[in-house]
């Protein structure tokens, strides 16, 4: 008979500290005994999870796999190396569109993802027209692709064509690169939806100035540490996806000399500034890339339950988990929670768009909400709001981050990957942290709020690794 | 007659809770029926059975409201009875205002967790067993209706991880004098008990007690754990943390009638200890648990009481003719109870028969001598067990009462944490509403001085309404067999 060595038993060996999980009464009577209780606030998860979720807790794999998968998100770099033209980082052909979220079909594309491929068309000379643009894309004379298949990510609508410039990222400790398109501010903005001309003009001038200009500077500065800035703007009231203010600022300050010192003519360098400083949002686009760089270093762990992407289409939400490889696990997109600008109302909000979302997936946004209490007024919270948001996403997470953490919660690391069997066990869904669109093609922004992913993603994904887990008794 | 139902979707509350709320609202006034549960397959049968209409896409995540009232005042009236008891029940009732923001929903985020007490429904117990075990917790599952291959498979890796899982249908434990489910106050002593029963455990206890010593720890195992599938694995774990626990003098290993070769192993197992140990394990031919607790008492050097405890009304009810007829909460108890009556009387029919051939129809009657376990899982679904509602066994022991074919009625009341507060008066005003012709009652009442229900209290109590009390469960069982016995029935 081979036991276990008896010091490892614990049990007679400490005073107890209960958890209680069902009867109210046992934790009655053990406060009744001056025992320390803690009552949970169990809940069922849904039926047909029960026997997926048994199966999965049960993978000897998973622990191991969790530990692998967080250390890799933990120990990856993120450092702004480049700033080039998609065709030339991504390979992106004319006729070639990146977009946000899971794969998806101009016939299924809400309207903001329309827009913003008609805008897209327009900019790169395929279309004269709204119209003829429409047309063509209608006809399949686009080729669509989510950015995450090529280690991009994109806000909103998340519309790269091979003529807008992309940042560069690089994680130097597993040799990875990860890509997104500069930001091109708020309201009638292409991420958006929005194509009118004023868009398509910024978006040249991004495209002949702002995209060179910033290359030559990052070149000139050498590689720009992200991570570190995302470190500081939790510590003054940014949470990486709704609010980038002192990130953007952060940002600014590290490139300022080069870009003065690139020899560019002053009034590029101004407008740069003007454009820059004027878009509390300009870093958020350096935040995702960042991210996407940490989570794709915890793709493909067999057993893992982490969730390494969630990312939304206009139509659809979904999110890859590691232990499932490049699946999607999707579910409707719901309306987010939140304030409308001007008259703007619900009835005008698109559901739920973007690859932002992986802000959240890496512990940011909604996750570290209780950095940027400012957040839950969208929705009429309190401070405790925030505070509670995030400390409810701590159930969630596998990890609390060592680099991002939270001044008010005591300098905690923020909750840091998301496990899929916790979603389902405890019915909490992520946070995230949103801007919303126009449901009309054209229409840009309408407002911001709070949303959540739809439960099914999870409930399917957990159904993904069960089949994959050994057999249960 | 008007009725409202409703379903508050998300809406969840533990079933006990429900339970409660659903008879404080029945007892309104001009209430007729109040149905308040969780949407489970389960209680959408009972809803439908009570003539309403089951809610469409009703979940087990939604809590369904059924009320049946005179009129639409006495509707509204009980719609304020909802509302308050749900506050009520859902008011923090513990201390430690010092932890703010969300409750926890999973054992690993409560802060300083050391041991996880899961009472969910059993197909979701492995779900926050491993969870627990992984955060490094102690694991008590007092539910029952868990797969054995769950079962297994978390005292596998309980054991890999230092850990323990003390059940499924783990009713009572006493760990570093923290009673965890069902269990009496006793005083810290030299012996450890290892407990596969948690009546028998709390039978055991009582007796030391009363005997002047005292539990170190009580490590329940689960009822199954020495069946054959489980294969002692718990018992033999608790065995070696009690051998290693300096505290504790003697091991005392009780159980109902456990497997023959797993009994065998435990056996094997214990002889290589450096602490005695002594097998309570229960059965015919086997010692009873008044028995054990005497030669553990004997072995510990303490003097052993000439006689346990007991308490005889002044005009004890008369012996007649009749069945023998026990209604228990505590199966471990009447298992005992049985075992000692079926030497003398025979076949004794059962919910639990000590024989296959020995089972009580479904309608749970029957003419010759029977006992029932009121708390056997048959009986408890959907509704709390009989030691925090009385009110199923206290149905049938009037009925009991009254019927002519009785001899005599053995009854076990069991006090302790999480027992009724006042168990004997709700059995008292039962017994005395049975007037002076009723057939006489044996009560094994096991107790201590220490339960907050008071030992003595609860017998004077029941002597009050003329039963015969004994602390010692198989003296009761003898007492009540002996005034079966003598009148053929």
């Amino acid at each position: 008979m081979t036991l276990s060595s008896p010091a490892d038993g614990r049990l007679l060996r400490r005073d107890p500290t209960v958890a209680t999980a069902g009867v109210g009464l046992l934790a009655d009577s053990l406060a009744a005994q001056a025992v320390p209780v803690t009552r949970l606030d169990w809940r069922p998860p849904t039926a047909d999870s029960t026997d997926a979720l048994n199966r999965v807790l049960a993978d000897p794999r998973r622990a191991e796999a969790n530990r692998t998968a967080v250390n890799r998100v933990l120990s990856s770099t993120a450092q702004l190396v480049n700033v080039r033209p998609a065709a030339e980082a991504l390979g992106l052909k004319p006729g070639q569109f990146l977009h946000a979220g899971p794969p998806i079909t101009w016939e299924r594309a809400s309207g903001p993802m329309r827009g913003a491929l008609v805008g897209a068309m327009l900019f790169e000379g395929l279309a004269d027209t709204p119209e003829e643009a429409e047309k063509r894309l209608a006809a399949g004379n686009a080729e669509l692709e989510p950015c995450h298949h090529l280690g991009a990510v994109g806000p909103m609508a998340g519309i790269v064509s091979p003529s807008m410039w992309v940042f560069e990222l690089e994680d130097t400790a597993h040799g990875t690169r990860a890509w997104c398109s500069l930001n091109e501010g708020l309201g009638k903005v292409l991420r958006y939806g929005a194509f009118g001309p004023e868009v398509i003009e910024r978006l040249r001038w991004m495209s002949a100035v702002l995209g060179p200009l910033l290359g030559s500077a990052v070149r000139g500065h050498g590689p720009v540490d992200i991570r570190a800035i995302i470190a500081q703007m939790l510590q003054m009231g940014d949470e990486g996806h709704n609010r980038n203010r002192a990130g953007t600022l952060m940002l600014l300050r590290e490139l300022t000399a080069d870009i003065i010192e690139s020899g560019a003519p002053s009034k590029d360098a101004a407008d740069a500034f003007r454009f820059i400083g004027g878009n509390d949002h300009f870093f958020l686009n350096l935040v995702m890339p960042a991210c996407k760089l940490a989570l794709d270093a915890a793709r493909g762990v067999p057993g893992s339950t982490m969730v390494v992407a969630m990312a939304r289409n206009g139509t659809d939400f979904g999110i890859q988990v590691s232990g499932t490889g490049d699946r999607w696990f999707t579910g409707p997109a719901k309306v987010p929670d939140g304030l409308y600008l001007g008259s703007y109302g619900p009835a005008d909000a698109n559901p739920d768009i973007g690859d932002s979302a992986i802000t959240e997936t890496a512990g940011l946004g909604g996750f570290a909400m209780a950095a940027a209490p400012a957040i839950v007024r969208f929705v009429g919270g309190r401070v405790d709001d925030a505070l509670d948001a995030t400390r409810r996403m701590y159930g969630i997470s596998l990890a609390e981050n060592t680099a991002y953490a939270v001044p008010v919660l005591d300098y905690r690391g923020t909750p840091t990957g998301i496990d899929v069997t916790r979603v389902v066990r405890t019915g909490v869904l992520p946070q995230i942290n949103t801007g919303i669109a126009g449901r009309v093609a054209g229409t840009g922004q309408v407002g911001a709020g709070l949303v959540t992913p739809p439960e099914e993603c999870f409930t399917a994904a957990l159904a993904a690794l069960a089949r994959k887990a050994p057999a249960f008794p | 007659m008007t009725s409202a139902l409703e379903l508050r979707r998300g809406t969840y509350r533990d079933s006990v809770t429900l339970m409660q709320v659903s008879r404080a609202v029945g007892a309104a006034e001009g209430v007729d029926s109040a149905f308040i549960a969780m949407a489970t397959e389960l209680n959408l049968g009972l809803l439908a059975g009570m003539g309403f209409e089951v809610p469409d896409g009703a979940g087990p995540n939604d809590m369904v409201v059924a009320i049946r009232a005179a009129d639409g005042e006495a509707l509204r009236r009980a719609g304020q009875h909802l509302d308050e008891a749900l506050a009520a029940a859902a008011a923090p009732a513990a201390a430690g205002g010092a932890c703010p923001g969300p409750v926890p929903r999973t054992a690993d985020a409560a802060p300083g967790a050391t041991l996880a007490l899961i009472s969910v429904a059993g197909p979701y117990v492995f779900a926050e067993a491993m969870g627990a075990l992984e955060a490094g917790l102690d694991v008590m599952v007092f539910s029952d209706n868990v797969p054995v291959a769950h079962e297994i498979l978390l005292k596998d890796r309980a054991r890999e991880r230092g850990l323990m899982v003390m059940g499924p249908d783990c009713g009572t434990a006493v760990i570093g004098g923290a009673g965890l489910g069902f269990a009496n106050a006793v005083r810290p002593g030299r012996v450890g008990i290892v407990a596969a029963s948690g009546t028998g455990s709390q039978q055991l206890m009582c007796l030391l007690h009363a005997g002047g010593a005292g539990v170190s720890h009580c490590v329940g195992v689960g009822g199954r754990d020495l069946s054959e599938a489980v294969g002692a694995r718990s018992t033999l774990q608790a065995l070696e943390l009690l051998d290693d626990d300096p505290a504790t003098d003697l091991i005392v290993v009780v159980s109902k009638p456990p497997s023959p070769a797993v009994a065998q192993k435990v056996a094997q197992y214990a002889a290589g200890l450096s602490t005695p140990v002594l097998l309570a394990l229960l059965g015919r031919g086997q010692d009873d648990l008044t028995l054990s607790a005497a030669k553990a008492l004997a072995a510990l050097g303490e003097d052993r009481p000439d006689e346990w405890p007991s308490w005889i009304p002044d005009r004890p009810r008369s012996a007649r003719r009749g069945a023998l007829r026990g209604l228990y909460c505590g199966g471990t108890l009447c298992d005992e109870a049985m075992v000692i009556a079926a030497d003398t009387l025979g076949p004794i029919a059962s919910n639990i028969p000590l024989e296959p051939g020995w089972s009580l129809p479904a309608d749970l009657r029957a003419d010759g001598h029977y006992m029932i376990d009121f708390g056997d899982d048959g009986l408890t679904a959907g509704r709390p067990h009989p030691m925090i509602d009385p009110g199923l066994r206290l149905e049938r022991l009037a009925e009991v009462l009254a019927d002519p074919a009785t001899g005599a009625v053995l009854l076990d009341v069991v006090l302790g944490h999480g027992a009724h507060p006042d168990p004997a008066a709700g059995l008292a005003e039962v017994i005395r509403a049975a007037g002076p012709e009723a057939p006489p009652v044996v009560v094994s009442l096991c107790g201590t001085d220490q339960d907050s229900q008071g030992l003595d209290a609860q017998a004077r109590t029941l002597v009050s309404a003329r039963a015969e009390v004994h602390l010692s469960n198989a003296s009761a069982a003898r007492r009540a067999v002996s005034l079966t016995k003598d009148q053929p029935s």
